[in-house]
């Protein structure tokens, strides 16, 4: 059981979501070219051939391989080498929770898409982020540069104190759904939300519009503010722009990876792309309804289909058409992640930490205690 | 030998060793601060094979993940050098370690001797998200209570102490 378990675990996780880093960083240039009003990257070529620029991963890997493995002089040598891989393993493992489909029932073969159906799955994405500080800390520390420490400095102390907003502005999300593994919060969300719902269960009233104007049961439409807070949140913890202070190019040059050269440099910029799928997929799951096609729940196309074609031809359908929603979204939240990157200017570091402190911590706070009185109130009048 | 067993004196054996790692790298603090991450992250792991997932995900998140980070920075703010350490006491405290050291490695050994047990089974439904947060909010619902108050005391302590160096 666990070799094979483990091999399909890393293929998952190695081959496909650290696969699409190096497609992310085409994804990124193209988008900053949008943005920018350029042509954008399209100058690497095999034999004349650009394909609108998609070499040009290869060419950045190909320089990083080719490039000096350089450890400062001072440098305690081992962390130095050991700090970016710290830095990008919780980045690959935390997708390990993430569904990209459902659960399907073949015969008596039930088969879930997600590495682990663990059913503390948001806990254990918790865990693995607070593992993240690590690389970028001993990175900075390990590097003997003053530069290096700060930005180590800065990263410690914008994690953790995000870290602590980025769980409390999930747990009215956790109240709603009542669950914390996700598999199930995106199976909470295949179906729909009365909009006008509230009417009819505290003042009794009924109309059929209120039947009729529905929409998809996501965890947007049930906590749009934790959307946006955890949204913030968790791309502060991933250190990309407008966050960017562990870097701070313009204040302290690169920050905790200013003494990387080569490869090792690479992965710090691959976990930090690897992360962006990962906050796209810990988005959909959580908001935007996982693998669920709006208006079009399971049910209902192994009943329409299935008429036609049988339930297993049916259910092999909702496979297909429920991983290609989940592409979808995923896609649409790494492009708007992108979008934010290349549209803010970036905080000042006292703006990032009020920004938590002082302004998504009591908000969180309220949204947990609004989130249960409604939720309580819901269930008097049901 | 189950996998779990296997799993269990692997993480017990890397929990250990660093352990003895952070505590021998006594004047190289973020080299012990590091030592803990690791045994700390053991620990959890020993808390999965258990179930006990949720005491897993708090240990990482609240030991592993928040606390040695505090510790670290603390650390390398300092930026103790292996000078800044006092030397006295040295000798008394080695032989005591080594007294208790051989005592300790006796008595593992003979627990040892007849071979390593397997992990007993854990009752289902034990250590989940679910058990704890019902025994929590539950039977020992004004401990609970008692301790957030205790940690607001703390926090407005600090607050006041703070506050008071910024004003003068």
């Amino acid at each position: 059981m666990p070799v094979a378990e483990i091999l399909k675990t890393l293929f998952i996780l190695l081959v496909v979501v650290g696969g699409l880093a190096p497609l992310i960083t085409w994804i990124e240039r193209k988008q900053s070219a949008v943005m920018q009003d350029r042509i954008g990257a399209n100058r690497a070529d095999i034999g004349g051939l650009t394909l609108i620029g998609l070499f040009h991963p290869l060419a950045d890997v190909l320089k990083l391989l080719g490039k000096e493995d350089f450890v400062p002089a001072g440098a305690n040598r081992v962390l130095h080498l050991l700090a970016p891989l710290i830095a990008a393993i919780p980045a690959v493992i935390a997708f390990a929770v993430i569904p990209y489909g459902g659960v399907y029932r073949f015969g008596d073969h039930t088969l879930s898409l997600v590495v682990s159906d663990a059913d503390w799955g948001m806990l254990y994405i918790f865990a693995i982020a607070s593992l993240a500080t690590y690389g970028t800390v001993i990175a900075g520390w390990s590097s003997n540069n003053g530069w290096s420490l700060l930005g180590s400095m800065r990263a410690s102390a914008q994690m953790i104190s995000y870290e602590v907003t980025m769980g409390l502005s999930l747990v009215g999300i956790f109240m709603v759904f009542q669950t914390l593994k996700l598999q199930d919060m995106a199976l909470a969300q295949d179906t729909t939300l009365r909009v006008f719902g509230f009417l009819d269960i505290f003042f009794g009233l009924s109309h059929p519009a209120i039947d009729w104007i529905r929409l998809p049961a996501w965890g947007v439409f049930y906590q749009p503010l934790a959307f946006l807070l955890f949204l913030t949140c968790i791309m502060a913890e991933n250190k990309r722009p407008p966050f960017d202070l562990p870097e701070g190019e313009s204040e302290i040059i690169a920050g905790y990876h200013l003494e990387y050269s080569g490869m090792r440099f690479g992965l710090f910029f691959m976990s930090e792309f690897i992360q962006v799928v990962v906050i796209a997929g810990l988005m959909t799951a959580l908001f935007l309804g996982g693998w669920s096609i709006p208006y079009l729940s399971t049910q209902t196309i192994v009943a329409g289909v299935g008429r036609f074609m049988g339930t297993g031809f049916a259910t092999g359908l909702c496979v297909l058409l429920h991983f290609a929603a989940f592409m979808l979204k995923l896609g649409a939240m790494i492009w708007f992640q992108m979008a934010l990157r290349w549209t803010l200017p970036r905080f000042r570091y006292d703006q990032v930490m009020d920004l938590c402190w002082k302004v998504i911590l009591p908000l969180s706070i309220a949204n947990v205690l609004v989130t249960g009185l409604v939720m309580l109130l819901v269930q008097e009048a049901a | 030998m189950s996998f779990a067993a296997i799993l269990f004196y692997l993480f017990g054996a890397l929990a250990v060793l660093f352990a003895l790692s952070m505590l021998l790298n006594v004047h190289n603090t973020v080299a012990g601060a590091l030592s803990l991450v690791v045994t700390m992250v053991s620990l959890a792991a020993i808390y999965v094979l258990l179930e006990a997932h949720f005491v897993a995900a708090i240990q990482i998140m609240v030991y592993a993940g928040a606390i040695v980070v505090l510790f670290l920075f603390v650390v390398m703010l300092l930026n103790l050098r292996d000078d800044d350490f006092a030397p006295g006491r040295q000798r008394l405290v080695r032989v005591a370690g080594a007294l208790v050291g051989v005592f300790a490695l006796a008595q593992f050994l003979r627990w040892l001797a007849p071979g390593l047990p397997e992990l007993p089974a854990v009752p289902a439904g034990f250590g989940g998200h679910r058990a704890v947060g019902i025994a929590l909010y539950t039977d020992y619902v004004l401990l609970v209570e008692l301790i957030a108050l205790l940690l607001l005391a703390a926090i407005v302590g600090a607050l006041v102490l703070a506050k008071r160096k910024l004003d003068s």
